[in-house]
Formats: C-alpha cells, sequence, structure tokens
C-alpha cells in the first residue's frame, strides 16, 4: 500500500545481507529451539540427577506422565481447566468492558483503560503475595467484606479448599489479565466503521442484534488472536499458581509446569523433559495457527 | 407553524435522553467499580507498608494511625533490596537494549529482502512467541556454555526469551516505512551498516521504544528463570527476592507491603510516562500491522 514491496532494488540482498539477522537466530537457536529439540531426546532416556549415563528408556516417562491418579495426570487436567476457564473469564469480561469504556461512557474513558490495564505490568510473583493476604480466610478483606455485607456463607477458606482453590487462581489470574485482552480488543472495535452501526439502527436493530449482527463477526479475527494467546498463556501457567497455592492443597492446584518445577527440583530431570515436550508440540502447533491468524490480519489491514 | 415543527423534536429527543442519562449513569457506575476492584491491592499495600506490625495484620483498607516510614529502612537493610535492585537494573536494562537492538537488524533484513530462506528465517523467529522455554534442557545448555548462576547468563537468555516478540512487532512496523527511503539512500552510496544505524534506527524511532518499554515491563517480571539458574542470593532480581522475603516474614504484612511498594515502583513509573506507547505496541500485531 505504501510501496512497502522491496522488488524495485535491484541485487536487494547485497544492501540488506541476512547476516544481519544472524545475532538474533543465534541466540534464539541457541537458548529456546535447542533446548526443545533437546528435551525430546532427554525425555526418552533415564536422565537424572542420581544417575550420570542416560540409558535410552523409550517412552516411559511418557507412560509415568500420563498415568491415571498421579500428581501429573491431576496436572494435566488442572491446567486444561485452568486455560479453559480463563480463555472464557477473559475473553468475556474482556470484551464487556472494551465495549463499556469504548461506547458506554464519555468521560474518564481513557482514565479506565490505563487503571483496568494496570495489573498487567506488575509483576504475578506481586500480585500473588497481595492476593494471598485478601484472600485469607480469617483475616483478608474479602471475607470481611462478604460479611460485612451480610453474604456470610459465601466467606470460604479460598486458597485452601480443594474444591474451590484452582478457581481463585483463575479469578486472581483474571483480574491481571482481563485489562491486557480488553486493549486488544478495543483496537478491534475501535477499526469497526461507526456507520454500520447508524445503519443498523435505523432499521431498527437493538443493541443485542448489534451486538450479534455486526460487532462480534467483524470481530472475529481478533477473538482469534486473543484465544489462542490466552491459550498459550494458560497451558504454561507456573507463577501464579507457584505462589498463591504452590500447587496444593494436595495436588488440587498442580500445573504441569509446576511439576515440571518440582520433578526437576528432585532430580528427575527425565520426567521433567518428557512433560516439558508434552507442552512443546501442543503449544507450537497452537502457535503455528497463531501466526497465519496474525498474518491474515496483518494482510487484511 | 414554526412554534410546533420547533419543539417537536425537542419534545421527541427528550424521551430517550432521560433513558439514556440513567443508562450512563449505571455505565460510569461499573466502570468505576470496575477501576476500584483494580486499583485496591495497589492502595492497600500502599497504606499498608506505613502501618506498625500488629495494625498491617489483618492488612486492611483503613488509613495508617502514624506513618511509620522506618518500615522502607527495615526492608531496604533487611531484603538487601538495594542490592536486588541494582540486579533487576541490570538485568532489564542490559536484555532489553540487547533484545531491541538484536530484533531490530533482524527484521530490517528479512522484512526488506524477502527471499524464500528470509522468510523461512523470520517464521523460524516468531514460533518463538509460542514455544515454552524447556528449562530442564537449558540448564545443560547454560552448563555448556559456562552461563549457570551468572550475571551474563541472566541477560542473554532475558533477551533470548523477549526475541521473537520484538522482531513480530518490529517486522509489522516496517511494512509501514516506505521502501522508497531505502532506495534513495543507497543511490547516495549508503552501505548496509550506514542504512541501517542512520536511517532505519531513526525512523524506527516508535516501534523500538514501543517494544523496549513492553520488554522493561515483561522482564522486570521475569521470575521462573532466576528461579531455575541463579542460585547465589545476591545475584537474585527483585522478584525472587521478594518472594524469598515473604518466605521469612509472612506474617509481618508491613514490611511485605512496604518490599512490595519498591518493586512495583520501576514498573509504576514506566507505566505512567510510557502510556501512549504501550497501547499502540500491543495492538500493533494483533490488529493492524
Amino acid at each position: 500500500m505504501h510501496g512497502a514491496r522491496p522488488r524495485r532494488v535491484p541485487g536487494k540482498a547485497r544492501h540488506y545481507p541476512t547476516y544481519f539477522s544472524f545475532g538474533a537466530l543465534a541466540l534464539h537457536l541457541v537458548f529456546i529451539v535447542v533446548p526443545s529439540i533437546m528435551g525430546i531426546y532427554y525425555s526418552l532416556t533415564s536422565w537424572s540427577r542420581y544417575s550420570s549415563d542416560t540409558e535410552f528408556v523409550g517412552l516411559d516417562n511418557y507412560r509415568s506422565v500420563f498415568r491415571s491418579h498421579g500428581a501429573m495426570w491431576q496436572a494435566i487436567k488442572n491446567t486444561v481447566l485452568f486455560t479453559g476457564a480463563t480463555m472464557v473469564t477473559k475473553t468475556v469480561i474482556g470484551l464487556m468492558l472494551a465495549l463499556l469504556v469504548s461506547r458506554g461512557i464519555r468521560r474518564f474513558s481513557t482514565f479506565h483503560r490505563a487503571v483496568i490495564y494496570l495489573p498487567a505490568v506488575l509483576p504475578m510473583i506481586v500480585v500473588g503475595i497481595v492476593f494471598k493476604s485478601i484472600l485469607n480466610p480469617s483475616t483478608g478483606i474479602l471475607n470481611g467484606f462478604l460479611d460485612a455485607v451480610g453474604l456470610h456463607s459465601l466467606s470460604s477458606r479460598w486458597l485452601t479448599d480443594t474444591h474451590i482453590a484452582l478457581y481463585s487462581i483463575v479469578a486472581v489470574d483474571t483480574w491481571k489479565g482481563v485489562g491486557f485482552i480488553m486493549l486488544l480488543l478495543l483496537a478491534g472495535l475501535e477499526s469497526i466503521p461507526r456507520e454500520y452501526y447508524e445503519a443498523a439502527r435505523i432499521d431498527g436493530a437493538n443493541a443485542f442484534d448489534e451486538l450479534r449482527l455486526i460487532t462480534l463477526p467483524l470481530l472475529k479475527p481478533v477473538l482469534t488472536v486473543v484465544t489462542v494467546l490466552n491459550l498459550l498463556y494458560g497451558l504454561k501457567i507456573f507463577d501464579s499458581v507457584w505462589v498463591l497455592t504452590n500447587g496444593g492443597p494436595g495436588y488440587a492446584t498442580e500445573t504441569v509446569n509446576t511439576i515440571v518445577f518440582k520433578e526437576f527440583a528432585r532430580g528427575h530431570y527425565a520426567v521433567s523433559a518428557a512433560l516439558s515436550t508434552v507442552l512443546f508440540v501442543v503449544m507450537t502447533t497452537a502457535g503455528l495457527f497463531l501466526i497465519r491468524a496474525m498474518h491474515r490480519q496483518m494482510d487484511d489491514a | 407553524m414554526p412554534d410546533v415543527a420547533d419543539r417537536a423534536p425537542v419534545v421527541r429527543r427528550r424521551k430517550p435522553s432521560v433513558r439514556r442519562s440513567v443508562r450512563r449513569g449505571v455505565n460510569h457506575t461499573v466502570a468505576a467499580s470496575v477501576s476500584l476492584v483494580m486499583f485496591i491491592p495497589i492502595y492497600l499495600v500502599v497504606v499498608n507498608s506505613l502501618k506498625t506490625d500488629a495494625q498491617a495484620r489483618p492488612m486492611g483498607a483503613g488509613l495508617p494511625k502514624e506513618l511509620r516510614w522506618d518500615n522502607y529502612h527495615v526492608v531496604i537493610e533487611e531484603g538487601k533490596l538495594a542490592q536486588t535492585f541494582v540486579n533487576s537494573v541490570i538485568y532489564t536494562v542490559f536484555a532489553t537494549v540487547l533484545c531491541v537492538l538484536l530484533a531490530m537488524s533482524a527484521a530490517f533484513v528479512l522484512a526488506r529482502s524477502r527471499t524464500r530462506l528470509n522468510r523461512l528465517l523470520y517464521l523460524f523467529l516468531v514460533i518463538g512467541i509460542a514455544m515454552p522455554v524447556n528449562y530442564v534442557t537449558l540448564t545443560k545448555v547454560m552448563q555448556a556454555t559456562h552461563l549457570v548462576n551468572t550475571q551474563l547468563g541472566m541477560i542473554v537468555l532475558y533477551a533470548a526469551f523477549k526475541l521473537p516478540f520484538a522482531v513480530f512487532v518490529i517486522y509489522a512496523f516496517l511494512h509501514t516505512v516506505p521502501v522508497d527511503i531505502d532506495e534513495a539512500a543507497i543511490i547516495d552510496g549508503c552501505a548496509p551498516r550506514q542504512l541501517f544505524w542512520k536511517i532505519m534506527v531513526p525512523l524506527l524511532r516508535p516501534a523500538w521504544i514501543t517494544v523496549g518499554i513492553l520488554t522493561f515491563l515483561d522482564l522486570w517480571s521475569e521470575f521462573i528463570m532466576p528461579l531455575y539458574f541463579l542460585s547465589s542470593s545476591d545475584k537474585w532480581p527483585m522478584t525472587l527476592a521478594i518472594y524469598n522475603f515473604f518466605g521469612i516474614y509472612e506474617s509481618s504484612w508491613n514490611l511485605v507491603s512496604a518490599d512490595v511498594v519498591l518493586t512495583i515502583l520501576p514498573v509504576l513509573v514506566v507505566f505512567v510516562f510510557g502510556q501512549r506507547y504501550i497501547k499502540s505496541g500491543l495492538t500493533a500485531g494483533a490488529v493492524k500491522g
């Protein structure tokens, strides 16, 4: 569109030498790609802190990962549950907030956008520490607030009740991440021409029709990106769980990456590598979809 | 009858405008409540960081009776905050600069000369956005390169970790920079290196400021890499130090709060001053390009 096609320069390879990209490629290769490939190899061995010689053991490590009733199987289930739940909460609440600050209010919109996004830049470890106090069953302000407004029956042991703990983490994570999703959706909303809504209103459409027939269909590309980003974020979740519950009580909030770290700390390197490899395959596949979706949008723009 | 014609639209407009102003009032209330919920935790740590140990125990929302500034002294001494602050600055600043420079020079040639090989290299880099880090085998790489438990190791790792995103955003931004500028410079006899430093770096300013801010914010929060690869506490960044401090002083919420305030202060400063760059960067890839 801006004449950005670089075809016209003759002998462009000379002016844009590929070696300019070698620094980035080298770091990426050595610290991200090579460990992932090595992980596939070591997941098939008996590598651990206690044996210097690594024998080939086939799929044994994977068998122990997927053995039912174990901590790891529980961790995989929790990770899938966490990912699914945060994908829904962040997208739905994020969309509602985006509509609210772009259409619902006229003044203070910039202020609200900034404040709602603010938690996204705070370190998760700090957020976790603060929420540990807020969610404390006896002294925390959440239960204190519920008691004060007469909802004592709702107050809970947010982080120590096996049935609730994972959802508490989902809530904290949503609190932190929803502003980022809101910003992405806002940019998408702003790219929808206003005339569409005016035309729809003349045709007698109500707010729900507008959402269903204009906003959501036109937001689909952004929603795709948001969905995959949330998926990738959820699957590798670690620090919010680590600081809020440390995987407990029992295995109630254990996730793939908390187990990876615990097995690593115990010296069971090969098992850790097997679990990481499962994550690697799933996420890289999802990533290919993400890049395709993002480029489709860039080409449209 | 001009009288009626004048009045009619006024009457017609008034009815929905009452409903609209009620709805707008509700919307404003909801927006204010959401913002309040987003801000409460920061408010809590600030007020509790100035209370006495006993007063701060419930981590309540009330104001402190007297301002205990000495909590900050205690935290800075006990939590060795000066040291960890310097560590965090070293890791994030150097890694951000390294990451942005490498990403710019890579995105520059890959976006401008889109041969089949270069497209593949670009894809190879940006797929990293989705790739999880394999920390377990990364230890082997870190040992082989003698980077385990070193500050240089952290800088290099941090930079490598954020490279794919940086390349992605700068590559997308390059589409908006007309290639005519390159051509003019090349005709004037610009060598590739000059073209990059004298022409591209200034033109890409909005892109690298944005990427720089986002990378800085992300890396300041980084917790997992130091947890795996830094065993000596004198090399810890603030995030790992506060986690450890929290383990020791779990019941002294005034001290924990003061530590939290000091840890997030740099982030808040960058957030406030980097406002206008943040949104454009975050949405660049996902929405416009």
